[in-house]
């Protein structure tokens, strides 16, 4: 079942450079439960590509399988999507983004998804680093199939059965830092403020940008127990740092208290302004990013924010030297070296 | 020469023996086998090299099988005429293995022991060890010139020109010229000591012909290679598995050469080393999904890992172009041997109803014109398409009519609508099958900045591409996949018939590299006076040619290289024909199946009482 959207917009709708209000950003209404955090996520996704004033039709978003892939659906309506099979997104949106290098890729995944059954592709798109944004929306169960434990869940966890998780979980951006990711985040899906500047930024960063959100599951996994439940995560937040992204060529309006503030060029000319409430971490900095990670862990706190960012480090398609066009647009005098040509080849195996 | 003596001579066989090399991996053979062969396709004689390796690096037996034949039979034929033994592993089997009356070139440094004698056989010894380390002071260059050595004596022996052998190493060695007055000295060691030592020619050897024409000698994988760059793909995603690999390296080989842009030096081309099979179909999947051509190669195993794929791109309409260079199964099997046993796994990948466009080539130019023409057909069918190939054509050497390209030929993209077209036109729904063919019309992401948009996914959808669980829209969508396969049926290459009109009651249908042997097999048993029509399968789906001739047919017998009849099961399957009719013809033992075993099956067959069932008259069928 798919449900449409009314048509009708507010004639006084604020609109982006390209003129387009939030609506042409969205898509089709939710069919997740009511309060579930992968919306909040969807929500924010249509707030960043608005602000950023993206073309939504130059946005392709591929999925896995389960809920948070199923949400691809709910934002960006003008946007092409892949909904492909369970953990593979990964390999999907590799070839995607071979074939065109000038779209915005947004690889939407779930816990499931990306810690289970494609921990794979997970690992080998950090390796090659696929200019896309990889968005992990992180609940700790299957909700689809009705709460099993994830992978992400922690040892100990209470699932709303009470069952107690007795394995450890995998903790995907600690992962993500140590396989060598260029930009490394983790957020909450209920805090839109520091959500938003990171997809934005994830978005400009040119490689891969891994968020994890913790998005906890409303049916299945907010319960007394859960530590992937909205009252756990917000009470054991500790963030990074504010970020905010400031576009090139525009005042920088807010002001920071001197020697807490990190600006981050990245690969368009666009800055982000790092406000950090740490003083020992630099995003700049993997040893500091791992250990600020690691501390938090001990301390059973979520570091949220920007963890760690290499803007050096060149994408998939710099590895490979791919020319600058997109593949989808070369046609046979590009491709085809001719029958000439073959003739000598004929000649060389004679 | 004194051994020889006791043995009468044959008549003399000229462009007709089996000569077979028994070596040790990684010892430098692999060059001077080819020498050998190559210098007879020089000479205008047909020639089929066949390489039988094992699934190691170094140390292992090896053997390189050249058959020479005048009549220009290409498939591989038992009975082994002359043996180059040089592997102390393999010696008593390789003995074994020469046909009575046949030669046994061995080195003599070491003394043969007395229980590798038979009496039945010649015996050539020549001191290549010794002759190596007296002309040599490297001990690599030892070890390879021995090899050549045995090229050199065997020139002497067969009447190989040695001007031809001289051209060929001054091309393999150009740019490294100093290599080349070696190997010509290791070359007339060789030679002088069979003149010395024996009588030559042998009572079988070699006479220029111009029987090769302007035929190019070229391994299949190569072909693919070259024919996916020619095919405009763009993206090539792969896993290493033998005997697949060397496709992914052809292509990229020639794509470093001709996609090259040459303002900015950048390249047309992307090759990408997956971690796995199923990441190499997820990439093929996505890219063309997004309008570059996209292909993978693979082998068995692989195939097993993409079913998941293979069944997305099937239910969501995504071109993909496979390759699966079949080896010996099942599970691991036999890595390095030949087989034609994926197919039923190919023509069915995946779970619930799926079915797949296969192309089956039977040499490197059909390799590679099915490669180019495997980017037409799944653009056209939007869905993967995927070429049977296997070990015996993909890793050997093989004679083959030349490539050839049309100059004006345009890569046939499908139905893909362009951005005026889908401003021009009302509500686009992605599968409405608006022409009846079955095939609904594509649009690339990004292409329109508000019309077109739609999700590509796995999951039941109506015409519009939107999610639904509705079964009368899940049905219709399953109904126009059924509508497509049979437009495939009418745009896959047609198959081969070897007569006009028929000429016997009794079929045989064949396909891929069982049509050497097959032809041959007809010859023979023609010349035994049992008359065969034939037919040689191009592609899955059949089409009515397939259907007509085994209609009009009494007995067919179905030529194949796996056990379980597999391309027998999907003609039964596919055109719903009477088991009984259909023999299958078999070989699986992993080497590539012989006219003699052909012959030996149908004439064995045919011999039963009633072996045609004349009850199977065409109305039954």
């Amino acid at each position: 079942m798919t449900y449409l959207k009314p048509l009708f917009r507010h004639p006084k709708l604020p609109k982006n450079k390209l003129g387009y209000t939030l609506k042409e950003y969205e898509g089709t209404i939710s069919t997740l439960c009511a309060g579930c955090g992968h919306d909040s996520i969807s929500a924010t996704i249509v707030q960043a590509c608005f602000e950023l004033s993206i073309e939504p039709h130059l946005v392709a978003k591929i999925s896995g399988i389960g809920c948070s892939s199923k949400t691809p659906a709910y934002f960006l309506g003008n946007s092409h999507g892949f909904n492909s099979v369970h953990g593979r997104m990964p390999s999907v949106a590799t070839g995607a983004n071979l074939a065109n290098k000038n779209m915005v890729y947004f690889g939407v995944s779930g816990d499931g998804d990306t810690a289970s059954i494609g921990m794979g592709q997970f690992v080998h798109v950090i390796r090659r680093n696929l200019n896309m944004v990889y968005v992990v929306m992180n609940n700790g169960c299957y909700g689809l199939t009705k709460g099993q434990d994830s992978a992400t869940a922690d040892v100990g966890s209470a699932s709303k059965s009470g069952h107690i998780n007795p394995f450890q979980p995998v903790d995907l951006a600690s992962l993500a830092v140590e396989l060598g990711a260029t930009f490394v985040a983790q957020s909450f899906s209920g805090d839109k403020q520091q959500l938003v500047p990171l997809i934005k930024a994830a978005i400009q960063h040119k490689g891969l940008a891994f968020i994890n959100v913790m998005s906890p599951c409303v049916t299945f996994n907010n319960n007394p127990g859960s530590t992937k439940s909205y009252d756990y995560v917000r009470e054991h937040m500790q963030a990074t740092g504010t970020l905010d992204f400031v576009p090139e060529r525009e005042a920088i309006k807010a002001e920071y208290a001197a020697g807490t503030d990190t600006a981050v060029s990245l690969h368009d000319g666009t800055v982000m302004r790092l406000h950090k409430l740490a003083p020992e971490w630099n995003p700049e900095d993997r040893l500091s990013a791992v250990n600020a990670m690691q501390q938090a862990r001990a301390k059973n706190e979520i570091l949220t924010g920007l963890l760690y960012i290499n803007t050096e480090f060149g994408d998939l398609h710099d590895i490979l030297n791919t020319s600058d066009g997109a593949f989808n647009t070369l046609g046979e005098k590009a491709l085809c070296p001719g029958e000439e040509q073959l003739q000598v080849i004929n000649a060389g195996l004679r | 020469m004194s051994m020889t003596q006791a043995i009468p001579r044959p008549r003399a066989r000229i462009n007709n023996f089996v000569a077979r090399f028994a070596n040790v991996n990684g010892t430098g053979s692999a060059s001077a086998n080819f020498l050998f062969a190559k210098a007879i396709f020089r000479m205008g004689i047909p020639v089929t090299p066949k390489n039988i390796f094992p699934s190691n690096i170094q140390g292992l037996p090896t053997w390189y099988e050249v058959r020479v034949s005048e009549k220009g039979y290409l498939g591989r034929r038992e009975g082994i005429d002359l043996l180059v033994a040089v592997n102390a592993q393999s010696m008593k089997q390789d003995i074994e293995s020469v046909r009575k009356g046949g030669y046994l070139v061995y080195d003599s440094t070491k003394k043969l022991s007395p229980d590798l004698i038979r009496e039945d056989i010649h015996y050539l010894g020549i001191p290549m060890m010794e002759l190596a380390n007296e002309n040599f002071s490297n001990p690599r260059q030892r070890q390879l010139f021995k090899n050549i050595i045995y090229v050199g004596a065997l020139s002497v022996l067969l009447q190989i020109e040695f001007e031809v052998l001289e051209s060929l190493l001054k091309e393999q060695f150009a740019g490294k010229e100093k290599l080349i007055a070696p190997n010509i000295t290791a070359i007339k060691l060789g030679m002088d000591y069979v003149r010395e030592h024996f009588d030559y020619p042998l009572d079988f050897y070699l006479e220029r012909r111009d029987l090769v024409r302007d035929k190019i000698m070229v391994d299949g994988n190569t072909a693919c290679g070259l024919g996916a760059v020619y095919g405009g793909a763009t993206v090539m995603a792969w896993y290493p598995i033998t005997p697949s690999t060397s496709v992914a390296e052809a292509y990229e080989k020639f794509a470093s050469q001709y996609r090259i842009d040459p303002q900015t030096g950048k390249h047309h081309y992307a090759v990408v080393q997956a971690e796995d099979e199923l990441a190499a179909m997820g990439m093929v999947i996505g890219a063309n999904w997004n309008g570059a051509r996209a292909l993978t190669a693979t082998s068995g195993p692989g195939v097993s890992l993409m079913n998941e794929f293979i069944g997305l791109a099937y239910f969501a309409e995504v071109p993909a172009v496979l390759i699966d260079v079949q080896r010996a199964g099942p599970s691991t099997g036999m890595p390095t041997r030949t087989q034609q046993s994926d197919i039923t796994l190919a023509a069915y990948a995946s779970h619930g109803d799926t079915k797949h466009p296969l192309l089956f080539p039977a040499s490197p130019e059909e390799c590679f014109r099915m490669t180019a023409d495997c980017f037409d057909l799944a653009d056209r069918l939007q869905t993967p398409v995927i070429l049977m190939t296997d070990l015996d054509l993909g890793m050997n050497d093989h004679m083959s009519e030349p490539f050839q390209w049309d100059e004006n030929r345009k890569y046939d993209r499908g139905k893909v609508l362009n951005k005026e077209e889908l401003e021009d036109m009302g509500r686009y729904g992605r599968y409405l099958d608006t022409e009846g063919d079955g095939i609904p019309y594509r649009t690339y992401p990004g292409t329109h900045p508000s019309k077109g948009a739609f999700t590509t996914r796995g999951t039941s959808r109506d015409e519009y591409a939107v999610y639904t669980e509705d079964s009368a829209a899940y049905k219709r969508n399953m109904d126009r996949l059924q509508t497509k396969w049979e437009t495939a049926k009418k745009i896959v290459p047609a198959p081969s018939l070897y007569q006009e009109s028929n000429q016997s009651e009794i079929g045989m249908l064949f396909f891929g590299t069982s049509t050497y042997s097959s032809e041959e097999a007809k010859d023979i048993l023609e010349e035994k006076e049992i008359q065969l029509d034939a037919i040689r399968i191009k592609a899955f789906p059949f089409g009515t040619e397939t259907e007509a001739f085994i209609r009009s047919h009494k007995l067919v017998f179905i030529i194949e290289q796996n056990r379980d009849g597999q391309l027998r099961s999907l003609i039964i399957n596919e055109m719903q024909m009477n088991p009984k009719k259909l023999v299958s013809v078999l070989n699986y033992d992993g080497m590539p199946i012989t006219a003699d075993n052909i012959v030996l099956q149908i004439s064995d067959y045919l011999k039963q009482k009633n072996a045609v069932p004349h009850d199977l008259s065409e109305t039954l069928i």
